[in-house]
């Protein structure tokens, strides 16, 4: 009875492993393949070809679409948590009027369907010139970073004692003193976790980058896979679209394993989906 | 939102204080006003426009020349020549309908599917067994795979001439022919359904899983001293005990999924039968070249959510106040 049942239990644990990694397992297998190979289903690599990741690197704007997305993401990173900290300090540590409504007003604001503020962001960044631009896409990110980088960092710092800030003021530190010198040393694991959610967040952004950039030079990754496409509607280049996948979710894939500890109580606390 | 309400308060200010508070709270400000400009210019503003848009006739080609047309574009009444009423507008529109439809049963499906298979997943990794570290680990990837990663990638295990589910379901016999998953009118809601549970449940599991670790194993142990079989323990102990931030998970997924619009857009394109509000929406601003009838749908959607978003907050929070 018990081997039954451990038996059981464990062919469950294989189960879950298997449904969650077998995909991306099978999107590697396939960015092995080459030529007609790709059309026979294989559950084992049976070819190792590199030839997609040649042509990913050389064929295309795809190296240049990495860097869009690496430049994208880094500028949002720092800029939601430049933004993050300060607005954090005053909403955790000062009392005034109005604070309460202010972190709810904040708070309803990650609730927004991104559709609601598609057309009229649309009209704004075309009359700030920043139509087909990364700028265009650092500024609209912020609508999805800023709320939770707000609300996970308020959280942390409201949780850090008093006393060593007491101290500061006594010896006479202004409060921007008191951020940089005093709060800041101490928040390097909030920042890790609200820096890489938003990190992941941008990088897998896909209805603004979309919607606001026009040329391929402009595009960020999710968008130039969605938009790979061969010579003709039916010629799908698979492998060619499996290996930028696996290209732009390996590093992802890295991060997250290594900072697993430091993701999800983010996760928990922001309650952000990828 | 996990902890409703930040309800602390540095030390009151005595007599003494009140100068020094004043100051702070003029720093306050100014410490958050470069936050709320930005957001104030992100969301607020475009927001405003949006519905603005929705009552003028805007055209993409040219956004300067429009006129203000009132409802029009939620409900008109036009009289034809011949005597013929007949009413016009978003909602009378089938499409939009089928749009909301198809956006409420994918909501309700996916996250009823994804919490049950998240606690299924949360509660197997609260037990100790070998191996719990590779299982965490597994399980974070579908989270971390971009979305539109994760489309294409099933896009292509579901193509209907090379795909591998197709050629798994052949060899266990369970289908006798190939499935055109995301093109079949039958099948392309059932392979967006796939895709959204296989990427989420790992979240809703993490979420849970986060709530199991804080019951104490006492509670448990006593429950079984007590004669309780593992299934009682779980729906008299442990499901009381986590329902509160359940809700919470419920509430956020539930939110995000009336939102979907990438998964669609991505891995059934030009599909009648999934179609989202939020894809409904886009099609007509920026593809079908009626702006002002897309932001008319972008507010409906702001509406509907709006108003979703405070029926949630208000049941959870009575159902939060009567589980304590």
């Amino acid at each position: 009875m018990w081997i039954v049942r451990r038996g059981a239990f464990y062919l469950l644990v294989a189960a879950i492993v298997v449904i969650a990694v077998f995909p991306f397992y099978y999107a590697i297998i396939t960015s092995l393949k080459s030529g007609t190979a790709l059309f026979q289903v294989d559950y084992w690599p049976k070819t190792f070809s590199l030839s997609n990741y040649v042509i990913v690197f050389t064929v295309g704007t795809f190296p240049r679409n990495l860097l869009n997305s690496l430049f994208v993401s880094a500028a949002v990173v720092v800029i939601s948590l430049f933004l993050g900290v300060t607005a954090a300090y005053a909403l955790a540590r000062i009392r005034f009027r109005g604070r309460s409504l202010l972190l709810v007003t904040i708070l309803s604001v990650s609730m927004f369907p991104p559709l609601a503020v598609l057309a009229g962001l649309f009209e704004l960044i075309r009359a700030l010139g920043l139509y087909n631009s990364l700028f265009a896409l650092i500024f609209s990110y912020m609508i999805f970073t800023l709320p939770f980088t707000v609300w996970v960092l308020t959280t942390f710092v409201r949780d850090l004692p008093t006393e060593i800030e007491e101290a500061a003021i006594i010896d006479g530190a202004t409060p921007w003193i008191i951020i940089t010198r005093v709060f800041l040393p101490l928040m390097g694991p909030a920042l890790v976790t609200t820096g890489l959610l938003a990190f992941i967040g941008a990088w897998n952004e896909f209805l603004f980058a979309l919607t606001f950039t026009s040329n391929n030079e402009q595009r960020t990754v999710p968008v130039a896979i969605a938009l790979l496409s061969g010579n003709s509607q039916f010629e799908t280049p698979w492998g060619i679209i499996m290996a930028a996948s696996v290209i732009v979710t390996v590093p992802l894939v890295i991060l997250v394993l290594v900072f697993q500890r430091r993701i999800v109580p983010g996760l928990t606390a922001g309650g952000v989906k990828g | 939102m996990a902890q409703a309400g930040l309800t602390l308060e540095i030390a009151v200010p005595t007599a003494g204080r009140s100068q020094l508070m004043r100051q702070r709270a003029r720093s306050a400000w100014l410490f958050l006003a470069p936050m709320l400009i930005v957001l104030a210019a992100v969301a607020g503003w475009p927001l405003m426009r949006t519905i603005y848009f929705g009552f003028t006739d805007a055209s993409l080609a040219d956004l300067e020349a429009r006129q203000w047309v009132g409802f029009a574009n939620y409900f008109s009444v036009l009289k034809m020549p011949s005597g013929r009423v007949v009413y016009d507008g978003l909602l009378v529109d089938p499409v939009w309908w089928r749009a909301v439809w198809n956006t409420v049963r994918f909501a309700v499906i996916s996250v009823t599917c994804e919490t049950i298979l998240g606690t299924i997943v949360a509660l197997v990794l609260n037990s100790e067994f070998r191996g719990r570290g590779i299982v965490r680990a597994a399980i974070l990837v579908p989270w971390a795979i971009p979305t539109i990663v994760s489309a294409k990638m099933w896009q292509w295990m579901l193509n209907d001439q090379f795909g591998i589910l197709n050629d798994i379901l052949l060899r266990l016999g369970l289908i006798s022919t190939k499935i055109a998953w995301t093109a079949n009118t039958d099948t392309a809601m059932i392979a967006v359904l796939i895709v959204d549970i296989w990427k989420t449940t790992p979240f809703m599991a993490l979420l849970i899983l986060a709530a199991l670790q804080m019951i104490p194993n006492e509670i448990h142990e006593v429950a079984k001293l007590d004669g309780a079989n593992p299934w009682q323990v779980f729906w008299k102990v442990t499901l009381p005990l986590i329902r509160p931030a359940l809700m919470v998970a419920v509430i956020f997924r539930g939110l995000d999924a009336f939102r979907i619009f990438d998964l669609i857009y991505v891995l059934t394109p030009n599909n009648l039968q999934t179609k989202s509000m939020s894809v409904f929406a886009r099609e007509n601003l920026f593809e079908f070249d009626k702006f002002a009838y897309g932001s008319a749908a972008s507010t409906l959607l702001f509406i509907i959510l709006g108003s979703l978003t405070i029926l949630f907050m208000w049941v959870g929070r009575v159902k939060l106040g009567g589980g304590r």
